[in-house]
């Protein structure tokens, strides 16, 4: 085999590493390079620095440091069993593209993730080299996500929180049986200590010593993970059991979703499909209302009894028509809670009514200028001068909501 | 009548200056004509010197943050916009917590604009390496902001690459980097720079990170307006990966599964054996 140069490499292993969802820089310490000792820094917000036309945010440098792995996970275009071209970085390579291409503004920093090669701590200790380097010899002070090998000693995740900003652990299928069954060498119980090791290294951080001196930063940003949509049969109430679960147990920072897409060389064992991306697109805005809305995950799958998120309009639409007997709610009366839950209503535009009520009653006209969609608002509230009249409990009311019935087409 | 001259370089503190001094004399909007960069020419130059700064000026906070991002804003009207907010503000204090008022509504609306338009600076400047040698590396992008926003975000890059030379050249306001020390000068045409072998790395990167069986172009473009892409070494890209997406999607689908590498069924067996 001919030898690959850098460009034909970065093409591999960037191909190898779409797949996961994460692109996050955001919420790290601030640092910056003033000092003129070392180059990078990080503000709170991440930065988006290119979209591709799948329209996700390219943020970080995301690549594989291998591709050559001896799992077989039947959803992944690495498995053993692919015939998919390999390629390896060296240490000195990951770390001059990581500094090149953030010197000329192309990147918030790496997410670096691998293939397992010979065994996890073998796998995690050539990661963190190129970590330390970055870190120890480069200064930079970017953003670094590295993907934490599961099955790797303690130790070694330890030392990988002391240099990354964010650690992930993927649980990859929202159940243990179907982890069993397309990742047959990855073991759901491993996943999750290793997440709570994680926890407790990062709780133990913040705390401070009898001298009254803060433990060594651990992840400043916390911890993810990711599952597949739609390469196994679990519901979207499953899966978003599992990541309320996810969210409490382990404090995770997200939970990403990525629709099941279609990889070069597929296993009979998983036929292609086209990626559920509504799907995805669903399962995202009921994670947000979850965390930032008030909303339990029974009251979010209530809506159809087959556990799945209604694809046509959106989960808190969804509820709303539901529970309609909640509804009109006076926007100049109503609880902060009662508010979150008006379709249409953003936490922003619930602030900025609370923050105005105050000092007057608001009009329709008012809640426009705050920013709210009263496409959708209209039929849910009362406002000094707007009353939704017989809309709120009209039998066509979903029918306004709902894309319109596919036209017929002769085949 | 005042005619108030604000500086192309500086002007959040020219503006500010002016406005304390207007305000404290009590002199209405409506006798107040703000002149960016010369732009009024001699016609409505006058000789009438602003009024002494006599009494400490109190405003809101949160008008002064905002204010502190409109003057950057392109619309000849935020001088003025600005300065009839704050003539109201002095009988209507609450009124920075009414977000339904319109003209709070407008420069808020605005502020946004300001905002956006800093965030995207921030993103897209592409720097390319000028190769000079010596103890520091030098870079120099070409960017076109929508707004004034060279200056707000200049630092932002002083913080982020302190330890190399820049230069940010724009048609409005240029920033320069040496030494350490940030400086801003006038506008100026597209610079020629070097080529740089990188922009290539820098697209192989961007062509294989896009997932052909998601290809959803609004939501590139609404994150990344067509405006920037000629400023965008990765943008030439963008046609050919949506043209060919479907068709590199189908020949995944069209490929049978093959047979496993050889190597495959050996690490298999020994993955089992270890783990037992």
């Amino acid at each position: 085999m001919a030898r690959l140069d850098l460009s034909q490499k970065l093409a591999i292993l960037s191909d190898a590493a779409r797949y996961d969802a994460s692109c996050a820089s955001s919420g790290t310490t601030r640092r910056d390079s003033r000092d003129g000792k070392g180059l990078g820094s990080t503000e709170g917000s991440g930065i988006c620095h290119a979209y591709a036309p799948d329209g996700r945010c390219i943020s970080l440098l995301k690549i594989l440091m291998t591709n050559f792995c001896i799992y077989d996970c039947a959803y992944c275009i690495n498995r053993v069993s692919s015939n998919v071209q390999r390629a390896r970085f060296s240490v000195d390579e990951v770390v001059q593209l990581t500094i090149e291409f953030y010197r000329r503004n192309y990147i918030e920093g790496l997410f670096l993730s691998s293939g397992i090669i010979q065994s996890p701590d073998k796998t995690m200790e050539d990661m963190l080299r190129i970590a330390k380097r970055l870190r120890e010899v480069e200064n930079f002070r970017g953003y670094i996500h590295l993907k934490t090998i599961p099955d790797a000693a303690p130790e070694l995740i330890e030392e990988a929180g002391l240099y990354a900003d964010r650690l992930s652990i993927n649980v990859e299928l929202p159940t243990d049986n179907s982890v069993k069954a397309y990742a047959p060498e990855k073991n759901p119980v491993t996943i999750r200590k290793a997440m709570g090791d994680v926890k407790s290294r990062k709780d133990m951080a913040g705390e401070r010593s009898y001298t009254g001196k803060r433990g060594k930063r651990f992840v400043p940003a916390g911890q993810s993970t990711q599952m597949i949509v739609g390469a196994d049969g679990s519901t979207d109430a499953t899966i978003l059991g599992q990541s309320t679960q996810l969210y409490g147990d382990y404090k995770l920072k997200r939970v990403y979703y990525s629709a099941f897409s279609p990889i070069p060389d597929a296993t009979a064992k998983l036929p292609l499909i086209k990626p559920p991306l509504v799907r995805e697109h669903r399962l995202y805005q009921a994670d947000w209302l979850l965390r930032f809305y008030g909303f339990g995950v029974d009251e979010i799958t209530a809506a159809r009894p087959d556990g799945n998120l209604d694809l046509e309009v959106d989960p808190k639409l969804a509820w709303a028509l539901q529970n309609r007997a909640q509804f009109p709610v006076d926007v100049n009366k109503a609880s902060k809670e009662m508010l979150l839950r008006i379709p249409g209503f953003g936490t922003r535009t619930v602030g900025r009514i609370l923050s105005t009520r105050r000092h007057r009653r608001l009009r329709y006209e008012d809640l426009l200028r705050m920013g709210a969609s009263l496409k959708k608002a209209q039929a849910f509230i009362t406002a000094l001068d707007w009353s939704p009249g017989g809309l709120t409990d009209s039998i066509n009311l979903r029918a306004r909501f709902a894309p319109p019935p596919e036209q017929l087409s002769l085949f | 009548m005042y005619t108030v001259p604000l500086p192309r370089i500086g002007t959040d503190i020219a503006w500010r200056d002016a406005a304390k001094r207007l305000i404290g004399a009590g002199v209405s909007p409506d006798d107040v004509l703000w002149d960016f960069d010369n732009e009024m020419g001699e016609l409505f130059a006058t000789a009438a010197a602003l009024p002494p700064l006599t009494r400490r000026i109190k405003a809101p906070q949160s008008f002064v943050q905002m204010a502190d991002w409109v003057v950057w804003h392109k619309d000849p009207q935020r001088f003025a916009r600005l300065y009839a907010l704050l003539w109201r503000l002095r009988h209507q204090p609450g009124l920075m917590q009414d977000r339904a008022d319109p003209d709070l509504a407008k420069l808020r609306h605005m502020e946004k604009g300001v905002h956006r338009c800093k965030h995207k600076m921030k993103a897209f400047v592409r720097f390319r390496d000028l190769r000079q040698g010596g103890a520091r590396r030098s870079f120099a992008a070409w960017f076109e902001p929508t707004h004034h926003t060279v200056e707000p975000t200049a630092p932002f890059f002083a913080r982020r690459f302190a330890d190399m030379d820049w230069m940010i050249a724009t048609p409005d306001v240029t920033a320069q980097f040496v030494d350490g020390n940030l400086s801003f000068h006038p506008g100026q045409p597209k610079p020629d720079l070097p080529e740089d072998a990188a922009e290539a790395l820098w697209g192989t990167y961007f062509c294989n990170i896009f997932n052909p069986a998601r290809l959803k172009v609004s939501a590139m473009t609404s994150e990344m307006p067509k405006k920037y892409w000629k400023n965008l070494p990765e943008a030439q890209h963008i046609q050919g990966l949506i043209a060919g997406a479907e068709a590199k999607v189908q020949q995944m689908r069209d490929n049978a599964p093959t047979l496993p590498p050889e190597r495959a069924a050996k690490i298999k067996r020994q993955l089992r054996d270890d783990q037992e």
